[in-house]
């Protein structure tokens, strides 16, 4: 890449320039996964990486997911800091008790003597017509964890500065990637990327005064559209993006439920058990006096994730959005 | 290799060949353990041991059995949430950690309290995690020791990722990584003896076996021929010692860490051994083996192997004999005495190493906390 110019990016492009970038500037960051190497990673995020800086920074490891988490610990014990590519999001569970007996605590067990500033890179969420085990939302399980950061882009700017600032974070962070949103494109230049930001503060991508649309990830697109949409029918809609959610952003959420007096959480992840109700918790707990009615979930039916041809109707899309804004109008009426 | 015929007429021209792509990728006989566990006592090769050697391992070995009777004794006294003791198993647990050099990695999990120590650690600071004041009482940095392992075989990993990272940086370190032989049958087991192998990392990993995992024995854990014989199929030599013989573990401990520090890659060691003390002091041994066979194996007692030797020798009189058991018993007194004083805690450190950068969320409980402790302060 040559020119400054600003032309279309994907966000898979983006987040391997982050990785490029980091490990061009710290030769203790390491890339390691399941086909990480040669061929660039199954969704071709970790594309030239190996080309250009070798394979003992851009490893393909052995097919085993607890192997390449437990060996990322020990590597972090000797002064690197791995980035572990988790093939896809279910695949990710056999390295469940590494990332949470090891990963998530090992600072903890030591006092600080031993942290663990590793990157494991998750793709997840479902909408590319995956078959079974490619397109769960395993957020809650992550965010349930003590000791681990859980981040998640919607954007491609933020594909990049969140993905930069976990490397660079001196604990461990899950870094889930929405796949569908892999090919969305924004203009951006990769030769002037954007500002990275500390791990934890949401952003508003839409000022309304109606009501605020809570969100991360894959359904930040939905919302955006669902605000559009509303406009139509005289709702003004907030959207605030959380883009971490480990540690949370109660002020920024809070700020902009304050403002608006309704809230309605959205994601993709199962609805009971899932993010959406600690998030509602949070802000009644937070919000209960300027709320004009109850805090709303549009997630996922409580379904292990449904089969390609019938995910449409699994997936929260904008008119479900919508119907809750709906309903969120009639309590209020009523 | 005999061509097999099908059956028919036709079937005689059929002769097969092997598939193109096909040759074995690494001849197994040389990967392959002895038939019997390696031993030097009571052989002629003990003639030849050093001296010095013989007489440090025998003081461990000695230091190491008074330590686990006295950190017995604190669980009695309440001192300790459980001890799981090494009674039986000192040879391995000395043998293995003198191999080391300073600069290598122990991964020890929570039975290899003796071989963390054998390295250096403080006595109470290795009691740490059993004594329930926190998880882990020590920098490990400062000797190398990770801190001891509670998940069976998660630790193993780790050793083969650090010792690839140090290789990776020109370090000529090697990872020393133990488990027991229930152990073997988890899934990070395979996963690290595989990765160590494939990325020919400087790791050895030590199997005490033990006999037994809680109360199942090595009969229903395992079909293998030997835990050792696991090694050929992942390309990596077996090897087999007894466990007993504080010699033979450091010579085969030894050669392993050798072999790894110039490059030639990661071993698996049985050592064979016997638990001569229940799981822990919270288990019922009676329930699951009979008290013949724990008196067959205290006929092979590791301190005792190592005595004859030097007898015979004439190298342990009861000067260097007491000398040893006076050295163990000051060791006991000062462990008992600082365990009996009480921890001096601070529950504010609950929240202080979560994160390096506290959350809000962190914020507050702390804030919680703190007001909870005025209160009780001023109640007081
Ligand atoms: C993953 C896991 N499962 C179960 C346990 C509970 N547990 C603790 S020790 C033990 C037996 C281990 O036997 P072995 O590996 O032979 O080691 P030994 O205790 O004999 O030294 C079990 C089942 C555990 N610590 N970790």
């Amino acid at each position: 890449m040559t020119t400054a110019a600003v032309k279309p990016a994907t966000m898979a492009q983006a987040l391997q320039r982050a990785m490029r970038d980091a490990m061009a500037e710290d030769p203790t960051v390491h890339v390691m996964g399941e086909d990480v190497g040669t061929l660039g990673g199954v969704f071709r995020v970790t594309d030239g990486l190996a080309k250009e800086f070798g394979e003992d920074r851009c490893t393909d490891t052995p097919l085993a997911e607890a192997g390449i988490l437990g060996t990322a610990v020990g590597m972090a014990m000797y002064g690197l800091r791995p980035v572990v590519e988790m093939q896809f999001d279910a695949f990710a569970y056999p390295a469940f008790e590494q990332l949470i007996s090891h990963v998530a605590r090992m600072r903890n067990r030591t006092k600080g003597g031993m942290p663990m500033p590793i990157t494991v890179r998750v793709p997840y969420g479902g909408g590319i017509g995956g078959v079974e085990h490619h397109s769960d939302s395993s957020e809650a399980y992550y965010m349930a964890t003590p000791g681990l950061h859980v981040v998640t882009p919607a954007t491609v700017e933020d594909a990049y500065g969140l993905l930069r600032a976990s490397i660079a974070s001196d604990d461990p962070v899950v870094f889930l990637e929405p796949k569908r949103l892999y090919w969305s494109k924004a203009e951006w230049s990769p030769e002037a990327p954007a500002a990275v930001e500390p791990i934890g503060r949401a952003v508003v991508r839409r000022s309304g005064r109606s009501a605020t649309l809570i969100t991360y990830g894959p359904s930040v697109p939905v919302c955006m559209e669902a605000a559009q949409a509303a406009a139509a029918e005289g709702w003004d809609l907030e959207v605030v993006d959380l883009r971490s959610l480990v540690p949370f952003d109660d002020e920024t959420v809070c700020a902009s439920v304050r403002r608006t007096g309704r809230a309605v959480v959205v994601h993709e992840s199962t609805g009971f058990g899932g993010p959406g109700g600690e998030i509602a918790a949070r802000v009644t707990e937070r919000c209960f006096h300027h709320l004009e009615a109850p805090v709303l979930r549009v997630a996922g039916f409580d379904i292990p994730y449904p089969p390609p041809m019938l995910e449409r109707h699994h997936l929260p899309g904008v008119d479900r959005v919508l119907d809750a804004v709906a309903r969120l109008q009639w309590e209020a009426a009523s | 290799m005999t061509v097999q015929e099908l059956p028919g007429s036709a079937a005689a021209a059929y002769r097969p060949t092997p598939p193109p792509a096909w040759q074995p990728r690494t001849d197994p006989a040389p990967l392959l353990p002895d038939p019997e566990p390696y031993r030097v006592l009571g052989t002629e090769a003990a003639a030849s041991a050093d001296p010095e050697l013989l007489l440090r391992l025998y003081a461990e070995l000695v230091r190491g059995r008074r330590y686990n009777a006295q950190a017995t004794a604190l669980t009695k006294q309440g001192r300790l949430a459980v001890y799981p003791s090494s009674t039986g198993q000192e040879a391995c647990e000395v043998g293995a950690a003198l191999a080391l050099e300073e600069r290598d990695w122990l991964f020890p999990s929570y039975r290899d309290t003796l071989a963390a120590v054998a390295r250096g650690l403080d006595p109470v600071q290795a009691l740490t995690l059993l004594r329930g004041d926190w998880h882990t009482g020590y920098d490990p940095h400062e000797h190398r020791v990770a801190p001891l392992c509670t998940p069976l075989a998660t630790q193993l990993p780790h050793a083969v990722g650090l010792a690839h990272a140090a290789r990776l940086k020109g370090d000529d370190v090697v990872a020393l990584a133990m488990i027991g032989d229930g152990g073997t049958s988890e899934g990070d087991f395979h996963e690290a003896l595989n990765f160590a192998a494939v990325w020919n990392a400087p790791v050895v990993f030590l199997v005490q076996n033990n006999g037994f995992a809680i109360s199942v024995p090595l009969a229903k854990q395992t079909a293998a021929p030997s835990l050792a014989h696991k090694a050929v199929g992942y390309g990596m030599p077996g090897r087999l010692v007894d466990g007993n013989d504080a010699v033979a573990v450091h010579e085969v401990l030894g050669q392993a860490v050798a072999r790894a520090r110039r490059g030639g890659g990661p071993t698996l060691i049985e050592a064979v051994t016997y638990r001569m003390d229940a799981h822990t002091n919270a288990d019922d041994a009676t329930r699951y083996r009979a008290d013949s066979e724990v008196e067959t194996w205290r006929a092979h007692d590791p301190i005792q192997l190592l005595e004859r030797e030097l007898t015979e020798r004439g190298l342990l009189d009861d000067g260097t004999r007491q000398a040893a058991a006076q050295a163990a018993e000051t060791m006991a007194a000062d462990l008992r005495e600082r365990m009996n004083a009480d921890p001096v805690l601070d529950p504010m450190d609950l929240f202080e190493h979560v994160y390096a950068r506290q959350t809000t969320q962190l914020r507050e409980q702390a804030a919680l906390l703190r007001a909870e402790l005025d209160a009780e302060e001023e109640a007081r």
